[in-house]
């Protein structure tokens, strides 16, 4: 506990307050902590904007948020015209209901391209591994967020899109039934699923995903900013302790990131007033029509940010089935050849644990194998600390065939996404495969893939030329 | 770390009292997790929905909502009935002897139902939900395949049903349409939900 300061006799006002908000609360000091004296790396580059920039997402969606609450109505048989008369009889209703939908898609381009930053220049390595994991949770509950939000406005893609996820449970052997019914809370998709969605949407969500925030910032505050090139500003302090790369977070970043805001906020705005269905994609046409629980649209896919996902789990097919366990089996067998430093006992008992995979595989159905790759396709990403090997952090200094790679992954998963929009055909289902195959070995091989090529000598010091 | 003396009587009451905790927390959490169960209402909701059927020609389709689901009544044309006798081999599961859906025994059949006429299905797709279209139109089209006798298509993942709604071979969806419990209380008046006898 900090010592009782006494403000001199002299002290303006505000002085005095502050000392007296100081014996009680540490404002000064979290103040300090997390901007003043928060030293950020000056190298920076327009990849460092996406961070606060979700910051600013999750707000317009909070506030938004609060004022559709006001006017909406979870309930089955009033939602669909509550969100109507939101859109034509509330004033300026349109405006937040189309801040409040635009702000979905936007938070999942921000945030992806938040989550590439930290792709390229290693973010999530040590010591940042946990600033990542909650990163990868954020992005879970992030998901969960917008599903649960889409049944809301009770329209056709609504109704029938969570009746197909909510199904995707009850593929789960043995509790899967129970689990989707006790999700729905009713048999189909009804009253019960749309008022427990509100809910879920509205408070449970949002306080973990605000919490989760909370531990990804703390965490990061204690660790550092990584930066583009990958280097530990703290090495190289000053007398006083300061780091020589770095420089306060406010008013530096503050005034920098509100640049950022402010170009973000022309192309929201543009999407907003102009496009807000975005020819589809962030608001779709079924979704104009009433959810009528006896009759499916003829096309029905999910919102473009769950497509590469939901690709991946429409790509497991038997087929895939029988070459994953091909895979399984290479794997084996690579054990037994390439292992050469690993002792016959961990040979074994990893070939067991490979084998019981196997067997797996082709004891339960491709439809609740779909299921879990699409459900590893996400947690995977929490992996990247541990798969990573490379010498270097950030790309700039890794091998060209790594970009290579990186440019690879970047189009399978645009891909990926693509072909989960379109209905399903039997040469998207090939692709999807390949890619879902590539999708995977990028991070599984990349213990073996990350430390492969000339690296080029990282510098002791971040790299900038002042302006 | 401290270099007290661990109190160990004082250590196994922590330990005694934290699991005491731990029951009382799960044992709260019980009621909550309940509440996310189908609600009595909903579970009542499901009182069986009686149909009349006289006005139907053969051919036609009629749909009637049970627990909330697509009812289908088809009433089939000879040739219909005749075309179940080609889609028997391509059929994953021609005598629905597979258990995933409770399939009343009077639906073990090649038409799947009561009387051969008419066939009572649950239109939802055994995939991930979907309700399937219908595709009487026999011949080829878009979709799906050339020899096509008739029958249903999900939109959602492709799977086709023929018209005993029995799924076809290589579709994501592994069971047969369900067949709903159902009765004919007399020649044109059916109740669908409820197979005792009244």
């Amino acid at each position: 506990m900090a010592e009782f300061k006494e403000a001199p006799a002299d002290a303006s006002a505000g002085v005095k307050l502050l000392t007296w908000v100081d014996n009680r609360f540490p404002l000064t000091k979290l103040y300090k902590e997390h901007m003043s004296e928060y030293y950020a790396p000056k190298n920076f580059n327009v990849w460092y904007f996406f961070g606060s920039l979700a910051m600013l997402v999750l707000v317009i969606q909070i506030v938004s948020g609060i004022f559709l609450a006001m006017h909406y109505k979870p309930d089955a048989n009033l939602a669909f015209a509550s969100v109507e008369y939101i859109m034509r009889d509330v004033p300026w209703g349109w405006l937040v209901r189309y801040m409040h939908s635009t702000g979905a898609s936007a938070f999942f381009v921000v945030v992806y391209l938040h989550m590439f930053r930290g792709l390229l220049y290693g973010s999530y390595r040590q010591p940042r591994e946990l600033v990542w994991i909650f990163g990868t949770l954020i992005f879970l509950a992030l998901m969960g967020e917008a599903f649960m939000g889409y049944l809301l406005p009770w329209g056709q893609m609504s109704y029938w899109g969570a009746q197909v996820i909510v199904n995707l449970f009850s593929a789960i052997p043995l509790i899967g039934p129970d689990l989707s019914l006790m999700i729905r809370g009713d048999y189909v998709v009804s009253d019960a699923t749309l008022n427990r969605f509100f809910s879920f949407h509205i408070i449970a969500l949002p306080f973990v995903l605000v919490g989760l925030i909370a531990a990804h910032i703390m965490a990061l505050h204690e660790v550092g900013s990584n930066n583009p090139d990958g280097v530990e500003i703290k090495a190289h302090k000053d007398e006083r302790g300061i780091p020589l790369d770095g420089i306060p977070f406010h008013p530096y970043y503050t005034i920098h990131d509100l640049f950022g805001v402010a170009v973000f906020l022309i192309f929201f705005f543009a999407v907003v007033f102009f496009a807000p269905e975005m020819g589809g994609y962030f608001l779709e046409a079924n979704n104009f029509i009433p959810a009528d629980p006896l009759k499916t649209p003829l096309h029905i896919a999910p919102v473009w940010y769950f497509t590469p996902f939901y690709s991946m789990l429409r790509a497991t097919t038997d087929v895939m089935i029988l070459v994953l366990t091909l895979v399984v089996g290479l794997a084996i067998g690579a054990v037994w050849l390439r292992g050469a430093g690993l002792s016959s006992k961990v040979k074994g008992g990893v070939s067991v644990v490979l084998l019981v995979i196997a067997a797996l595989l082709n004891i339960f159905e491709a439809k609740f194998w779909g299921v879990v790759v699409m459900g590893v396709s996400v947690v995977i990403l929490a992996g990247l600390p541990w798969f990573d090997r490379s010498p270097a952090k950030s790309i700039r200094y890794r091998p060209g065939f790594h970009k290579v790679l990186y440019a690879i992954f970047v189009v399978d998963f645009l891909v990926l996404g693509y072909l989960g929009i379109k209905p399903p055909s039997e040469i998207g289902t090939l692709i999807a495969q390949a890619g879902t195959l590539f999708y995977f070995g990028f991070f599984l091989l990349m213990p073996w893939w990350s430390r492969l090529g000339t690296f080029k000598p990282v510098p002791d010091r971040v790299t900038f030329t002042p302006h | 770390m401290s270099d007290q003396q661990i109190d160990q009587s004082k250590r196994t009451w922590l330990i005694a009292s934290s699991c005491a905790g731990a029951v009382g927390g799960v044992a709260a959490a019980v009621p909550f997790v309940s509440t996310l169960t189908p609600s009595e209402r909903a579970r009542a909701a499901g009182a069986p929905v009686e149909v009349d059927i006289s006005a139907m020609q053969p051919g036609e389709k009629l749909t009637v909502e049970w627990r909330g689901k697509p009812v289908w009544i088809v009433r089939r044309t000879p040739e219909q009935l005749a075309s179940l006798k080609k889609t028997d081999p391509q059929v994953v599961d021609p005598e629905s002897k597979r258990t995933a859906y409770p399939i009343p025994t009077y639906a073990h059949n090649p038409h799947r139902s009561i009387k051969p006429e008419y066939l009572v299905v649950v239109g939802i797709c055994t995939h991930l939900g979907c309700s399937p279209g219908e595709k009487f139109k026999t011949g080829p089209q878009p979709s799906l395949p050339d020899d096509w006798q008739g029958g249903f298509l999900c939109p959602c993942h492709g799977s086709t049903f023929d018209l005993a709604g029995r799924v076809f071979k290589n579709k994501p969806a592994p069971d047969n349409l369900e067949v709903p419990p159902h009765m004919y209380l007399s020649e044109t008046r059916l109740l669908i939900g409820d197979d005792k006898k009244a």
